[in-house]
């Protein structure tokens, strides 16, 4: 693992990088794809809501001494899906599914009747409505718009807009590829589900100001100088901060994936799997979002702006007279030069100029 | 949390040890006060613990044949889930079973009883004139009525039979009629808030004592004769005596609760204004005069006017006649007597209220009514819903993931990595030990999201060091010694980490304030979690690494601790040989 530390080593002073917002379109492009296919599965399979939402049906049956986990398997072939079965009582049972027809409820009641070895008519049978209601639904719903406003403004004032808007786009990326995971996978949305989606919209916005932040460092005295234009600083700042983001989210996800692949795949823990699914997708698809689509997307905005417009032809006019950094390489008018810059030292040379930069931003800053 | 924030680098560098005796000591405090309290462990929710089921049968009103339908019961369902998770957190869940049910499911150490009170009471309110009272079942003591009269002006309140009202010389306007007339030692006061013209009230002190119906009383014969029979000592009479009345018609009622022993019975008027004109009911503890637990009420527009006009044509009774029924599914609560006209929208019920009753009260009355009556048909245990199995699934996975994380950091940060993972034992031990406070003390329960949310809360957490630790690394290898570094990486780390925990923050604040139900709950999660960060980044991690940081296997740069300048790849003078090749020094010549 040393080597990552050098890795790191050599990631801070620019000896290698990836060249994140060169090759935007290549990214830019898989997140597009990955979010087609995503709507695509959300309107072609739709989510599966889970009883908390739908409402369902309640079989209660008094005096039975079938076990919970017995009845939870009887229950789930007779209804062809999850169930919540719990104890009632002393010796009774509450098996709810999420079956909304009459008709269905009825064949789930005999079938059950069968497999516990009761008459039916022991089994009692009701429709049940959902205790995740509209006004939850609602209430919810309502909570994200004003969130989602405030952190706009919130970031287009201790930021800019332009990183406010690339931080919503992302935001909007990761629900949208969690939601349509979910659709595709076939999974039971339940509230812990809903829950997971939060989750990740607070982490994903955080993962993206951490970037953003280092971002803004980075980049603010960029009129000041005439080496970089501001997408190389960008790819600067996203490899300066990488280590981070690497560690970061594995850290994050070291636990999700156990739950979700030991605690559900393995030890079979239904429940758990819709929660650690959605987090396991959002938290990855949250740290992804971050590095390879909302700060590209700041790089390209921010380059429509005349200032950095006049920065980038005076940077380019200084590297075509001076010679001494021949080549931009990072710049998006040749994103197909350097497709083998991570592992070739070909940019060594430019790439390690903004180490100067950064130090030139402190002034106490230079001790070599 | 964050207000620290200026000047911080420079205090905690000299004194990081008294950040750390400061949340050591926290820690121990708060544990101490978990295992004095005897909740030691959090409250889980109903998907963890299972807890208790009830049911409750819907029962058309008289009058309303067709009141329950699916509308009513939604509604009813609103109001009930706002009843027992009014802040969001007790993961109580309510939900409708065939046409006329209801269950709410409430997680275990709940209070059922109060639960089932709290869903099962319709709170129909009515503020309705009182035109006889008398009370039942124990000696008669002549007492001063309460009296109802407005705030900010004085309003002394002259009683004729010497009991213990006095006028308080603050000005206060409490009208401090301590006993009631039937024996209830009782302030059964209400007052308003608002400040209408001091003086231009006339003082109509306390009155006494109970008076038989006059003769002129506008009560119909046929009360008079229901009234005559009411024998409010009987629980069974009192449950049934003023219910299912129509607003717009007398009736008579019982009190809701006895002191010494005695009953009162009322003759009341029709309601002059409805329950649904309260906009906002609190409970709050008054501190002046009387004190003891009270109801602040605020009206609608609408219900201001008429609480207004009511208290002006009451306000020139005769006792006791001028007494206000404070009632409550058919039973008076209150019953203060009104001094003057009451303006301004807002009033007080003050009562013989206990902290919980009170809280109650005004919890129902800011809900609503339920728009059904409804009566409890079973209430049992019920398991959790998730089982057994699957928690313990769930904790071996976590703990095998924690465990994964554990080894993480040690491999990638070696030294450095006691100081993450202090840090994050400091924050799982906070966060159980204010989460199993938070049990009692407003009812939060963990759920299964929860504790997800928690999990994830390990990796915001432990970003925050490695954003740190990052850019301590990041300082060494510009070349500077350890200690320098730590210091300068400070302002910088801390300043991410603050930007990004706000974002956070912000989530977690605007979901709590607009959501409900377990969206809430998880806000509430959320912003905690969000915040122990910050105060474990503030007070921990960083003076622990400061002090580390002198300290001599760290400050050489032990190549086990994490730190070392080689591995790291810092510039001087090490390498400088080596990369004089390297174009990084040709540039900067």
């Amino acid at each position: 693992m040393s080597k990552l530390g050098t890795l790191g080593a050599r990631l801070h002073r620019g000896e290698i990088g990836y060249d994140f917002v060169g090759k935007r379109f290549i990214w830019y492009g898989i997140s597009i794809l990955i979010t087609i296919t995503a709507i695509l599965g959300l309107s072609v399979r739709g989510l599966n809501m889970g009883i908390e939402f739908e409402g369902g049906a309640v079989f209660t049956i008094q005096h039975t001494n079938v076990s919970v986990s017995q009845a939870e398997k009887y229950a789930e072939t007779a209804a062809g899906h999850d169930a919540i079965v719990q104890k009632l009582g002393k010796d009774g049972l509450r098996i709810q599914v999420a079956t909304i027809d009459t008709a269905a409820a009825d064949k789930v009641s005999a079938k059950l009747a069968t497999d516990f070895g009761i008459p039916e008519k022991n089994i009692a049978g009701e429709l049940v409505g959902p205790s995740w209601g509209d006004q939850v639904a609602n209430k919810a719903w309502q909570g994200l718009v004003v969130f989602m406003i405030l952190v706009v403004l919130y970031l287009a004032i201790a930021f800019e807009w332009r990183m406010a808007l690339a931080a919503l786009v992302a935001l909007i990326h990761d629900i949208t590829i969690t939601v349509g995971i979910y659709a595709l996978v076939g999974f039971e949305v339940t509230p812990g589900t809903v829950i997971g989606l939060l989750t990740i919209l607070g982490y994903s916005l955080y993962d993206t100001v951490v970037v953003f932040d280092s971002l803004k460092e980075q980049t603010k005295d960029i009129t000041k100088q005439t080496r970089w234009t501001y997408s190389e600083i960008a790819d600067r700042s996203i490899n300066g901060t990488l280590v981070r983001s690497i560690n970061t989210t594995v850290v994050a996800l070291l636990p999700v994936a156990g739950l979700l692949f030991i605690g559900g795949g393995v030890l079979g823990a239904g429940m758990l799997n819709d929660i650690s699914l959605s987090l396991f997708v959002g938290l990855a698809a949250g740290a992804y979002s971050s590095i390879f689509i909302a700060t590209p997307l700041v790089a390209d905005l921010k380059e429509r702006e005349p200032e950095m417009k006049a920065l980038r032809k005076r940077v380019l006019a200084k590297r075509a007279q001076g010679g001494d950094a021949p080549v931009p390489q990072v710049s998006d008018e040749q994103p197909y030069d350097d497709e083998d810059d991570d592992s070739a030292p070909a940019v060594v040379g430019p790439r390690n100029q903004p180490s100067r930069n950064r130090g030139r931003g402190r002034p106490s800053g230079k001790r070599r | 949390m964050a207000a620290p924030k200026k000047g911080r680098s420079a205090s905690s560098q000299s004194k990081p040890g008294r950040s750390l005796a400061l949340i050591l000591i926290a820690i121990v405090a708060l544990t101490g006060g978990m295992f004095l309290s005897g909740h030691t462990t959090p409250r889980l929710g109903i998907d963890l613990a299972g807890g208790t089921s009830i049911t409750l049968k819907a029962k058309n009103e008289p009058g309303q044949p067709n009141a329950i339908n699916k509308t009513n019961m939604d509604t009813a369902v609103d109001i009930m889930n706002r009843r027992v998770n009014g802040l969001g957190v007790s993961e109580a869940e309510v939900q409708t079973q065939g046409n006329d049910n209801i269950i709410v499911n409430i997680p275990k150490g709940t209070n059922a009883r109060q639960a089932r009170d709290q869903v099962g009471t319709t709170a129909k309110l009515y503020f309705r004139p009182v035109l006889a009272v008398e009370p039942q079942g124990g000696a008669v003591t002549p007492t001063p009525k309460p009296s109802i009269s407005t705030s900010g002006s004085p309003a002394p309140s002259p009683s004729q039979t010497g009991d213990k009202a006095t006028s308080t010389s603050s000005g206060s306007p409490s009208p401090s009629a301590k006993a009631t007339s039937q024996g209830r030692p009782v302030t059964d006061a209400l007052k308003a808030d608002a400040t209408p013209t001091p003086g231009a009230k006339p003082p109509v002190g306390s009155k006494a004592s109970p008076t038989p119906p006059p003769a002129a009383n506008p009560a119909t014969a046929a009360l008079q004769a229901k009234f005559a029979a009411l024998d409010c000592t009987k629980r069974a009479v009192r449950a049934v005596a003023g219910k299912g009345v129509k607003p717009s018609e007398p009736t008579v009622a019982c009190s809701s609760k006895a002191s010494g022993g005695q009953w009162q019975k009322f003759i009341l008027g029709p309601a002059e204004v409805d329950g649904t004109e309260v906009k906002k009911a609190q409970a709050s503890f008054d501190t002046t005069a009387a004190g003891g637990w009270q109801v602040n009420m605020e009206f609608t527009d609408k219900g201001a006017k008429q609480f207004g006009e009511v208290t002006t044509r009451l306000s020139q009774q005769q006792p006791p006649q001028n007494q206000f029924g404070i009632v409550l599914d058919g039973q008076v609560v209150s019953n203060p007597a009104v001094n003057g006209p009451i303006g301004g929208g807002s009033a007080q019920i003050t009562g013989s209220f206990s902290q919980e009753e009170a809280q109650n009260l005004a919890n129902m009355l800011s809900y609503g009514a339920l728009p059904l009556t409804f009566h409890t048909e079973s209430v049992s245990t019920v398991t959790a819903a998730l089982g057994g199995e699957q928690l313990h699934a769930g904790l071996i996975a976590g703990a095998i993931g924690l465990g994964l994380v554990v080894i993480y950091l040690v491999v990638y940060y070696r030294g450095l990595s006691t100081i993450a993972i202090a840090s994050l034992l400091v924050s799982a031990a906070l966060t159980y030990v204010i989460m199993s406070l938070l049990g009692p003390a407003i009812g939060f329960a963990l759920n299964l999201p929860a504790v997800c949310g928690a999990i994830v809360a390990i990796g915001i957490t432990a970003d925050s060091f490695i954003v740190f630790f990052e850019r301590i690394r990041d300082e060494i290898r510009e070349g500077r010694t350890l200690r320098p570094a730590v210091e300068r990486a400070w302002p910088r780390a801390r300043r991410t980490i603050l930007v990004s925990d706000f974002v956070s923050f912000l989530a977690a604040a605007v979901l709590f304030i607009v959501t409900v139900g377990k969206v809430q709950g998880f806000a509430f999660t959320l912003g905690l979690t969000t915040l122990l960060d910050v105060v474990v980044v503030f007070f921990f991690t960083k003076p622990l690494m400061t002090i580390l940081a002198r300290k001599k296997f760290f400050a050489e740069g032990n190549r086990w601790s994490g730190l070392d300048p080689q591995r790291l790849g810092a510039k001087p003078p090490l390498r400088r040989t080596r990369r004089a090749s390297a174009p990084v020094d040709m540039k900067e010549a």
